[in-house]
């Protein structure tokens, strides 16, 4: 077998592992037998346990394997588009979009419950945010065409969306804005198993879409003119790239909160192990890696039932890897 | 629409090129034989670069259309614009990680199903390709690693594996030195002579695209295109008047300028 199928074997055990560990850690100590048995329907010595396992813990799971995911092909997806290494869905305020619109739909309009479910209101919020900062982006990269500019465009319209997001708490109510505040830490384990469905199809069907995109983004790598030239519609592609990106970016967004550096760091961890930037097998191992990582975070947030915040997690995981992209310049940047 | 047999493989009605709505170049009525190599000549600034941009399908017309055996090239489908044009651009390319082979792969994209998965006969391409340009040393290299001269060739590799009639290049041998840029017009000729593909290029080097060249398309001053045969450029003084500045000396038996002393 090729040096990237094992890869991709391994990934995949890698993830697998991780998934039961994750099924395995938390407040209550449950023996690895008796987590098996829950899981599989066997019998279990309390039934307590077999609720928390199926119940709490299975579902969180889910949520961090396929938030995980569609964060770290989201940050692929950006990378290639905007033909920048730093991009990523918290990095360019995409994430900060999101909470704007989960923000609105959340504290100042009750009236959006009367005909939309909660679930899809939420998610169509976040991903119309996403999709409003990524144009916003996108025309600044046009406009501007400077990385690093770009970058700071980002990051000024994230911190826009934060303000306008303080004026909207200033002006709610008490309840309404402790649920927002309890969404803005970030965290896999407030999806229910009934919600896990508006989640998890989504992504799917985006994640799907990002396989057929691989090869007009591999065009893509050489510019836009080059692109043209070997037959691609640069700008109907923009778009449905964007679409795609703000599906997985927004959606996993609405259900988690702003998850910082999973998107942005994930895509060089995959780089570096594939060393290629071709997307039909960079797609894949991204990921994997992204919903490795997910799980790895959400074992160090439950273990022994610490509580970390998700957000301080995934930081000390993204930062390093940020900081050896930028030490590396040379070699990734251009990737 | 494509049944008109004639030795032109290219042709331009009333074309006007330019960015915005600043022509640049107007009313051009031009032909590109079947199987030639053709120097595109003029200042810096001119409006080179845009001309063969908009005859490559890379930007669109003011007015005017460019007809590539009769098929209106702005109106063809993408697919099917890709798979009768390639272009090689002037300046380095960002490439990502990738390797000498795959870049050249990414030639067969307009042959290629949804995934771009590459058969056998495409691999085959991509060799023939590499073969001709000289590059199969360098197949396993990362992008990134080669020398200017080098992506250079890998560029036109991919453009070869494209499998086009026509191809466009704009300032091939910009950054190369004297022995690579010779190599490099042999290398079209090859292109031109013995696949039969219709190309030009865009260049500052006179005195080798005089050489090399079947036909010239020399922009002028009043920014006007003439079309004819290197020998008739020299010997009707238009080279010389194209790029005439104070203080040079065209001598047409060295075929370059000297600074007049």
């Amino acid at each position: 077998m090729h040096r990237n199928g094992y890869i991709l074997v391994v990934l995949t055990a890698i993830t697998a592992l991780l998934f039961f560990v994750d099924l395995a850690v938390g407040s209550v100590s449950i023996p690895l037998g008796e987590v098996w048995s829950a899981l599989s329907g066997g019998p279990v010595s309390d039934e307590a346990w077999r609720s928390i396992v199926r119940e709490v813990r299975l579902p969180e799971a889910l949520t961090a394997l396929v938030a995980g995911g569609a964060l770290a092909a989201s940050g692929l997806l950006m990378q290639t588009l905007f033909r920048n290494p730093l991009a990523g869905p918290s990095v360019l305020g995409i994430t900060s979009g999101s909470g704007l619109g989960v923000a609105v739909v959340m504290l100042a309009a009750p009236v959006w419950s009367s005909f939309l479910p909660a679930e899809a209101a939420v998610t169509l919020a976040a991903f119309g945010g996403a999709v409003v900062l990524l144009l916003l982006i996108l025309l600044a990269d046009h406009r501007i065409g400077d990385g690093i500019t770009l970058l700071i465009v980002g990051m000024m319209a994230g911190y826009l969306c934060s303000a306008l997001v303080s004026v909207l708490q200033m002006a709610s109510a008490a309840s309404a804005l402790k649920g927002f505040v309890m969404w803005g830490m970030g965290s896999f384990g407030q999806v229910t198993t009934a919600r896990l469905p508006w989640l998890v199809v989504p992504c799917l069907l985006a994640l799907v879409s990002a396989f057929a995109l691989a090869k007009p983004l591999d065009a893509l790598l050489l510019g836009d003119a080059y692109a043209t030239s070997l037959g691609v519609s640069v700008h109907r592609m923009r778009r449905i790239t964007i679409g795609v990106t703000a599906v997985l970016a927004g959606t996993v967004t609405a259900f988690c909160g702003p998850i910082a550096f999973l998107g942005l760091a994930t895509p060089h961890v995959a780089r570096a192990l594939l060393r290629t930037s071709e997307h039909l097998r960079l797609v894949p191992a991204t990921i994997l890696t992204g919903a490795a990582l997910g799980l790895l975070c959400d074992v160090v947030v439950r273990w022994g039932g610490s509580g970390l915040p998700l957000n301080a997690v995934t930081s000390l995981l993204g930062v390093p890897v940020v900081l050896a992209v930028l030490w590396k310049g040379k070699r990734w940047a251009r990737a | 629409m494509g049944t008109r047999m004639s030795s032109s493989f290219l042709t331009t009605e009333a074309l006007t090129v330019g960015h915005g709505r600043e022509p640049l170049l107007r009313e051009l009525k031009l032909e590109l034989a079947s199987g030639k190599l053709v120097a595109l000549l003029g200042v810096n600034g001119i409006g080179k670069s845009t001309l063969l941009r908009t005859l490559a399908g890379l930007q669109v017309p003011l007015s005017g259309r460019v007809l590539a055996e009769g098929s209106d090239l702005h109106r063809m489908s993408p697919m099917d614009r890709a798979r009768t044009v390639s272009v090689v651009l002037s300046g380095r390319p960002a490439a990502g990680l990738v390797d000498v082979r795959t870049l050249v792969g990414l030639g067969r994209q307009p042959w290629t199903g949804v995934f771009g998965k590459l058969t056998s006969a495409d691999q085959e391409r991509i060799e023939a390709a590499m073969d001709i340009t000289g590059i199969s040393a360098l197949q396993h290299r990362q992008v990134q690693e080669l020398s200017d001269g080098e992506l250079q060739k890998v560029m036109i590799a991919r453009a070869v594996a494209q499998e086009t009639p026509l191809l466009f290049l704009d300032e091939p041998t910009a950054f190369l030195d004297v022995a690579n840029r010779v190599k490099l017009l042999e290398l079209l000729r090859t292109l031109a002579g013995e696949q039969g593909r219709t190309i030009l290029f865009s260049t500052h080097d006179l005195q080798l695209a005089l050489e090399v060249s079947d036909g010239l398309w020399l922009i002028d001053h009043e920014r006007s295109v003439w079309q004819g045969a290197p020998a008739e450029a020299l010997s009707n003084g238009l080279l010389e008047r194209t790029f005439a500045r104070e203080g040079l000396r065209f001598d047409p038996l060295t075929r370059s300028f000297h600074i007049a002393r």
